[in-house]
Parts: structure tokens; C-alpha cells; sequence
């Protein structure tokens, strides 16, 4: 009997192979020697690759100047090789569990017409973001500043679907899985589980549009989940199943992976998942990114220039961003923009002279509303998680 | 039974070699040396061999022994004892780049 497994890997190798093969495939865009390789996948723009297979891109700095990121420019990161396009029409959303009064099958009309549709923006960051920058480097993708961009994302609230499932008493978890399988069946399914009082929050969502566009499916089509303020490992891509379970999730990806040293973060905690050693990372860190000058840029001494940037945290929201010039001596506030809700990211502006010709570094860090602000120093962990440190970039005026 | 899981992953193998010959992966060719065709046999099953000199510079043999540990045990790669040590072998002679 052909399985569902064999079947999604015979389909997946003949889309690859195939002369329907997407004209972007392995096409390599302006390859220099040492610089970032760019390729673009189906669906997207140039983006830099860290890895082929599982697909692993990173967004080019000029793809997180937009206040949004557009869809085509947007992060792409899987931990498994056997990815569905998925056929709309016939995908269904299971929602079950041993704590689901009433389990039952969505489909994607039910989605978007029985239930009240929401719409919010929110950062959506790897937690591995920047571990590439870490020192002493550790294993794993390789990542630079790019695994992360802000879209708005609208669909329902997961809280919803969960009360017409019924959340019995004595529920402490809901697992999520997707659509995406290893390659091998003794490989660990990428499921993750959230605490029951997060899976009810208001704001967490079932998403099937991202920018007021169907998701990407790179980016999870036809539906995927958004928990706003919390890493990205936890936003379940191609979304097939919800538990509502009354016991803690023991899979790889909650026991083994996506964890952190107890008690080495501020973060809030994933209690039924804690152990006296380590507990999975929840919440993104205070965290800003300069994105209008890179190390070594060249500035015109006496001209005036615009440094520019966003600033982002776990949903307290930006209170203040501030630049410094004379090596941390003093910090000046920067001009915030708009606000777009607290899980969204900030962008700052600040004007910056340039009077005298030599190095000029220029450090900026960002205050949440919750008073936490980016350290000066890395806390280092196995997984390279959480790397918010003050961000400096060198200018070279002459 | 047991006929039917051998079928079933040999047919899984082929299929999940397909998927790796293709894109752009298959422009990198891992360093000559010993053990080679077998690292790239099987790391390739799941996933693309970028993943190697991308993970070189953060890596020693003690790093790279705990990876193929990782990939065993935990990924489930049918990898036996000999193989294990013929791949760690090639992996820290030739991508082991930490200083």
C-alpha cells in the first residue's frame, strides 16, 4: 500500500525534477567570490541562501527597509525536506486532542467564514536569528540579520477555533502539526506545543493571508499559525492539526530542541515544558537592526545623513531607541515612526553629522515599554538563541 | 512484514535521492579524501551537503562526533558503526575548521 509519506515524496521529487520546474530553481544570481550567495526560490525574490535542503533563506538587509517586508522578500526556513503544495480546496484542519469536548475537521471556507476574521501586524523572527554573528560561533544555520521580517497577518483567532472544539478542564497544552514530513519516517515531525493560556490568547491567530495576500507557500500556505511576541519556531507552517491535550507534548522539537539554559533569559516561562536545566525559548528579546548603513560605508564628511532602522521586542512595544557616536559615552533619542501595535516592529531615524573625516562608530539600542533594553554582552547558550546585544556599525568618513 | 519495510525503504531511499539530485545542490562537491561517497551517501538522504562547509568553520571532531551521534540516534540516519566512524573520520579531516 502507497503511503501518504511515499506519495508526498514522489510528488515532491517530480515537481523538482520535472519540466514544470520553476525557472528560479538553483539559478544563481551574482555569485562573487565571498560574497552571500542569492537564489531565488518559486514565488520569491533573490534571497540569501544559507542552505538548499531543507530550504533555508535569509532576507538581504534591503529586503527589511519596507515597514513591511513584501512576501516575495520574506524569510524562508524549514527543518524538513518533504514540503506539500498543498491543494486549498481540499485541506482540512483537524482540531482534536484528549481534551477537545467536540473534535472536528475544518476546511479552509469554514476558516474564513465561520469565525470572526482578525488582522494584526507582528514581527515573525527565527529564533536562531543572527547566530551566524555569534562569538564563539555555535552549530546550526548560520544565519545573519535576515531571519526575520514584519508582515500584517490576518485570519482568526486560534482561541476561536480552540471553544467551538471545547477546551475541557484540565487542558495544559495545544500541539500544532504541519504538513511538512522528514524524509526518513524515523525522523522526529516537526510539531511544537504552546501552553494552554498562550493557545487562548487573543492574539495568537490561525492565519491565511499575510499583507492581504494568501500566504506564500514557502511561507506556510494555505494557513499557519502566528503567536505575536514569540519566536518563530513556534508559528506551525501548513497547518493540518491542533491537540488540546492535558498532559505536557513529549516530541523532539519541545524535549530536545529550541531550549535554553533556565533562568539565563528574562523571558516569560514555558512552564510545563521546564526542567531544573533548560526551558524552551518563548518571547523575542528587546532587539533593534540599522538598516540603512552597513560596516565600512563610505559618508561624505560635513554631509548630513539619515541613520535608519527598526526596533522590535516580545510585545511590550518599542518606548525608545537611542544612537550613540562617541563610543557609548552618551545616547541620544532617535525619532521613532509609526506606531503599528505593540507586536509590530518600530522604525527609528536619526539624523547624523559627520564633521570629522576618519572611523565613526555608531551603536544604537532600543528600550521596550517593560523597561528591558539590549545588553552589551552576549549570554551564550548551545543553540545560539536570543542574540539582542547593542548593534554597532563602523562608518568611514572622508 | 519485514520484506514489505525493506521495499518501503528502499523505495523511500530512491525517492529521497531524487529530491537530492536536483537544484543547485548538486553544484557542491565535497573535498577528495577517504570516505567521501559515503558522507555524501548518506547526509544527502535528508538533506543538502551546504550543510557541511556551512557547519565547518564552528566544528571539531569532538563537534563533528556529536552531530553524527545527533543524527543517529535522534534523526534516525542509517548510518552502522563502521560508517560512523568512517564519516567522522572524513568530516574532521577535511571540514573541521574551528580555531
Amino acid at each position: 500500500m502507497t503511503t501518504r509519506r511515499e506519495l508526498l515524496l514522489a510528488a515532491a521529487g517530480g515537481w523538482l525534477l520535472g519540466s514544470t520546474a520553476p525557472a528560479g530553481v538553483g539559478a544563481l544570481a551574482a555569485e562573487a567570490p565571498g560574497a552571500e550567495p542569492l537564489e531565488a526560490l518559486p514565488g520569491k525574490k533573490p534571497l540569501i541562501r544559507r542552505a538548499w535542503r531543507p530550504p533555508n533563506y535569509e532576507t538581504p538587509l534591503e529586503g527589511l527597509v519596507p515597514l513591511y517586508t513584501p512576501n516575495d522578500l520574506f524569510f524562508v526556513r524549514y527543518h524538513l525536506a518533504v514540503i506539500p503544495e498543498i491543494d486549498a480546496d481540499t485541506w482540512r484542519l483537524k482540531v482534536g486532542g484528549a481534551a477537545a469536548q467536540r473534535p472536528m475537521d475544518l476546511t479552509l471556507h469554514d476558516l474564513k467564514h465561520g469565525f470572526e476574521r482578525v488582522t494584526l501586524t507582528a514581527v515573525n523572527q527565527c529564533s536562531g536569528n543572527r547566530r551566524g554573528l555569534f562569538s564563539p560561533r555555535v552549530p546550526g544555520v548560520q544565519w545573519g540579520n535576515g531571519a526575520m521580517g514584519n508582515a500584517e497577518w490576518s485570519g482568526v483567532r486560534l482561541r476561536d477555533v480552540l471553544g467551538k472544539a471545547g477546551v475541557a478542564a484540565g487542558a495544559v497544552e495545544v500541539v500544532f502539526n504541519g504538513a511538512d514530513l522528514p524524509v526518513l519516517p524515523a525522523t522526529p515531525d516537526f510539531l511544537k506545543s504552546l501552553p494552554i493560556e498562550r493557545a487562548l490568547d487573543e492574539n495568537t491567530l490561525v492565519a491565511f493571508e499575510m499583507n492581504g495576500k494568501a500566504l506564500p507557500h514557502l511561507n506556510g500556505a494555505p494557513a499557519r499559525l502566528i503567536v505575536p511576541g514569540w519566536t518563530g519556531t513556534y508559528w506551525v507552517k501548513h497547518l493540518t492539526e491542533v491537540r488540546i491535550e492535558p498532559a505536557p507534548f513529549d516530541g523532539f522539537w519541545m524535549k530536545s530542541a529550541y531550549r535554553l539554559p533556565t533562568g539565563a533569559f528574562p523571558s516569560v516561562r514555558f512552564k510545563t515544558q521546564e526542567t531544573p536545566e533548560t526551558t524552551p525559548i518563548t518571547e523575542m528579546l528587546v532587539n533593534s537592526l540599522i538598516t540603512s548603513h552597513v560596516n565600512g560605508a563610505h559618508l561624505k564628511r560635513g554631509a548630513h545623513v539619515e541613520l535608519a532602522g527598526k526596533a522590535w521586542d516580545g510585545g511590550a512595544g518599542i518606548a525608545a531607541v537611542e544612537v550613540s557616536i562617541d563610543g557609548r559615552q552618551s545616547w541620544q533619542a532617535a525619532t521613532l515612526g509609526r506606531d503599528l501595535g505593540r507586536f509590530g516592529w518600530r522604525e527609528f531615524r536619526y539624523r547624523l553629522d559627520a564633521p570629522q573625516p576618519g572611523p565613526l562608530t555608531v551603536a544604537v539600542r532600543a528600550r521596550s515599554r517593560d523597561g528591558a533594553t539590549q545588553p552589551e554582552k552576549l549570554t551564550v547558550n548551545p543553540g545560539g538563541y536570543h542574540d539582542n546585544i547593542v548593534q554597532t556599525v563602523t562608518l568611514d568618513v572622508g | 512484514m519485514r520484506r514489505t519495510l525493506v521495499i518501503a525503504c528502499t523505495a523511500l531511499l530512491a525517492a529521497a535521492a531524487a529530491v537530492a539530485a536536483v537544484a543547485g545542490e548538486q553544484s557542491l562537491t565535497l573535498h577528495e579524501g577517504a570516505g567521501r561517497d559515503l558522507t555524501a551517501g548518506r547526509c544527502a538522504i535528508c538533506h543538502s551537503l551546504d550543510y557541511i562547509p556551512n557547519n565547518a568553520p564552528v566544528m571539531d571532531r569532538t563537534g563533528w562526533q556529536k552531530i553524527i551521534q545527533k543524527m543517529r540516534e535522534r534523526f534516525g540516519a542509517p548510518i552502522s558503526d563502521p560508517e560512523a566512524q568512517q564519516i567522522l573520520d572524513y568530516l574532521a579531516g577535511n571540514y573541521a575548521g574551528k580555531s
